[in-house]
């Protein structure tokens, strides 16, 4: 094993970033709403190149849950992007997705899980997932590259079929610790 | 169109409402935003299933408008948002801007006030934050404030025939909402989504 592995941004040929790209296709989703993270860059480019979704940048991850609502609410399918961190910020508009019975998958990239440098992303880092439970979402971890198309699929197929919020969550363990200026 | 808010005529969020969606021939979606502007849109036609009742999430009516504006390009999509929910997410008017959502309109009611919870003054009531001019700066040049009611159907009309995002900003008087939203949220959603079905 790479005894550095840990400090290094996902591989340049890793397959997931592109794998998750085409089960948005798949699955037809037509917006994906984003507050950036790097874990998500790749798959961010990919989407923005695609004239058949509309990206919208976030100025917070509230505002995510809103358009996930309206989305549906107007015919299309949309997933939420966002880093751990942002999972805190939305935490009481969930109750849209459960009140009106309206999908709403989300797929995360961890920050303070698993050999993060920063203290203050351990407290929501620790989090994420018991506070995502709390509100009734259903979360999956995805810990390992060849496990986060399948979870990510999962997650999507969950939300659509069952109406209700899912949640991906993808492991620093893939995403590397440090990601910063690395795509 | 009124650029400041002196001189700007008091007018009612009920009968406003009432107006607007009288007004409405083209199955126009409208999203009512938490407590008073929804149960105000409830009072004005509990009828209309292009009409969308937010009971929680204070501050996201405008966000779940563009939702739906981007899902329906051809459809004139309505948020109707208290100032104190504005506030909350004031984000959501550079997200607008940014995406140049052409059929949205975010009416503002602005009273100065958390009505539902006791009349409590905002901080921008104090600091007399002029909500218009926050959504121009933010990047969407068509906002104005509604001088009366004619200048109010003047802007709704524009908002119907060009492209937007556009603002809406009405300072309203502290009347509470005069009726109550039923609490069925299935139902809201359900009869909605069929009249977004339809097309425009």
């Amino acid at each position: 094993m790479d005894a550095d592995a840990i400090d290094k941004a996902p591989d340049a040929a890793a397959a997931w970033p592109d794998q998750i790209y085409g089960l948005l296709k798949k699955h037809d989703i037509r917006q994906v709403a984003l507050v950036p993270d790097a874990g998500h860059s790749r798959l961010i480019k990919r989407c923005l190149a695609d004239n058949e979704i509309q990206v919208t940048t976030l100025t917070t991850e509230e505002e995510g849950i809103a358009l996930l609502q309206g989305a549906w609410l107007g015919g299309q399918k949309a997933v939420l992007l966002m880093q751990s961190s942002g999972v805190g910020n939305c935490i009481n508009m969930l109750s849209l997705s459960h009140i009106h019975r309206c999908p709403m998958p989300m797929l995360v990239t961890m920050r303070g899980d698993f050999g993060e440098f920063n203290p203050a992303q351990i407290p929501m880092g620790n989090a994420t997932q018991a506070v995502l439970e709390a509100m009734g979402t259903l979360v999956k971890r995805a810990d390992t590259p060849e496990d986060i198309a399948p979870t990510v699929d999962a997650t999507i197929r969950l939300a659509f079929n069952t109406f209700r919020p899912t949640a991906t969550l993808i492991g620093q363990r893939v995403i590397g610790a440090k990601t910063f200026g690395k795509d | 169109m009124t650029d400041t808010t002196d001189n700007l005529h008091v007018m009612n969020r009920a009968a406003l409402t009432k107006r607007l969606v009288a007004g409405l021939k083209n199955r126009e979606a409208v999203i009512g935003g938490i407590g008073n502007s929804n149960w105000d849109l409830w009072g004005a036609d509990k009828t209309r299933g292009e009409n969308f009742y937010m009971l929680g999430s204070m501050g996201l009516a405008a966000p779940i408008a563009m939702g739906v504006a981007l899902a329906q390009p051809k459809r004139r999509v309505f948020a109707l948002e208290g100032d104190g929910s504005l506030l909350m997410q004031l984000g959501c008017l550079s997200t607008i801007a940014a995406q140049a959502v052409k059929n949205l309109c975010v009416v503002v009611w602005d009273n100065g006030i958390y009505q539902i919870t006791g009349g409590q003054g905002t901080p921008a009531a104090a600091a007399r934050t002029d909500i218009v001019a926050i959504a121009r700066a933010s990047g969407i040049a068509n906002a104005a404030w509604a001088a009366d009611e004619a200048e109010f159907d003047a802007l709704v009309a524009k908002a119907l025939t060009t492209d937007g995002p556009h603002v809406i900003g009405v300072k309203i008087d502290q009347e509470p909402g005069r009726n109550q939203t039923d609490r069925d949220p299935i139902r809201f959603r359900e009869s909605f989504m069929r009249a977004m079905a339809l097309p425009v």
